[in-house]
């Protein structure tokens, strides 16, 4: 993400705050369940599950 | 990095599906369950996925429809869906305790939910209008005017540049009106 001229200031506001919405979760990095879950997925690949 | 499996990227663009999903279904819950549902669906139709594409907006394709279908779902068993998210946003403070961020989450929240998306793939998510356009396929025109619309309903809901705020009234009362309407374009 750039930051690009913007035509005025709400702009700026807005992409900020986007930003900040963003981050609050990008900050919380990879939840448990998502990396159980990946890590169930590969486990199921060996043997040919057919699901 | 060609020999990669592809499938081993996937963990990479977690954090950005979830970022996405949150801000635009405003239920951290609802978004993780998705993000599930997408992640299953990636990993199990990885030959989809075109070796040296962009496995982002893949992914985000998915799970938009994701949403999508989940939310034609929902509808048909709440009339008021929109509503039910509406409210949920109450629950969730602002951890930051700005006044700004909590107005801003709120007018995020009242955006027609085309606009949202528009305005969240385009001005948080890092792509393109193309590739945005070609994610919810539409025409790139469209992706420019409904991020054009969304900036400029937020800035009328937070009362930012009040004296553009005017002319937008009638226009913003419209797309309230027809909220729950997906493709109006």
């Amino acid at each position: 993400m750039k930051p690009k001229p913007s035509k005025n200031p709400s702009e700026d506001v807005i992409d900020q705050n986007l930003r900040r919405v963003f981050d609050e979760t990008l900050e919380e990095g990879i939840p448990d369940r998502f990396k159980d879950l990946l890590a169930q997925l590969k486990q199921q690949e060996k043997p040919t599950d057919g699901k | 990095m060609e020999n990669e499996d592809p499938r081993d990227q996937l963990v990479e663009h977690l954090p950005a599906m979830r970022a996405f999903a949150i801000s635009l279904t405003r239920n951290g819950a609802i978004a993780d369950d998705m993000v599930q549902d997408t992640l299953v669906k990636a990993w199990t139709n990885i030959e989809k996925f075109q070796p040296g594409s962009n496995m982002r907006a893949w992914l985000f394709t998915i799970l938009r429809n994701t949403y999508y279908s989940s939310r034609r779902k929902a509808k048909r068993e709440v009339s008021d869906v929109d509503g039910i998210f509406t409210e949920s946003l109450a629950e969730k403070p602002a951890h930051d305790g700005h006044m700004q961020m909590l107005d801003f989450r709120k007018a995020l929240a009242k955006l027609k939910v085309e606009q949202r998306e528009a305005l969240l793939l385009v001005g948080a998510s890092g792509f393109s209008y193309e590739e945005a356009a070609d994610m919810c396929g539409v025409a790139v025109g469209t992706i420019k005017s409904r991020t054009n619309r969304a900036r400029a309903r937020i800035a009328e809901l937070m009362g930012l540049n009040e004296d553009e705020a005017l002319e937008m009234t009638d226009d913003a009362t419209m797309s309230v009106l027809s909220t729950s309407k997906v493709a109006s374009f």
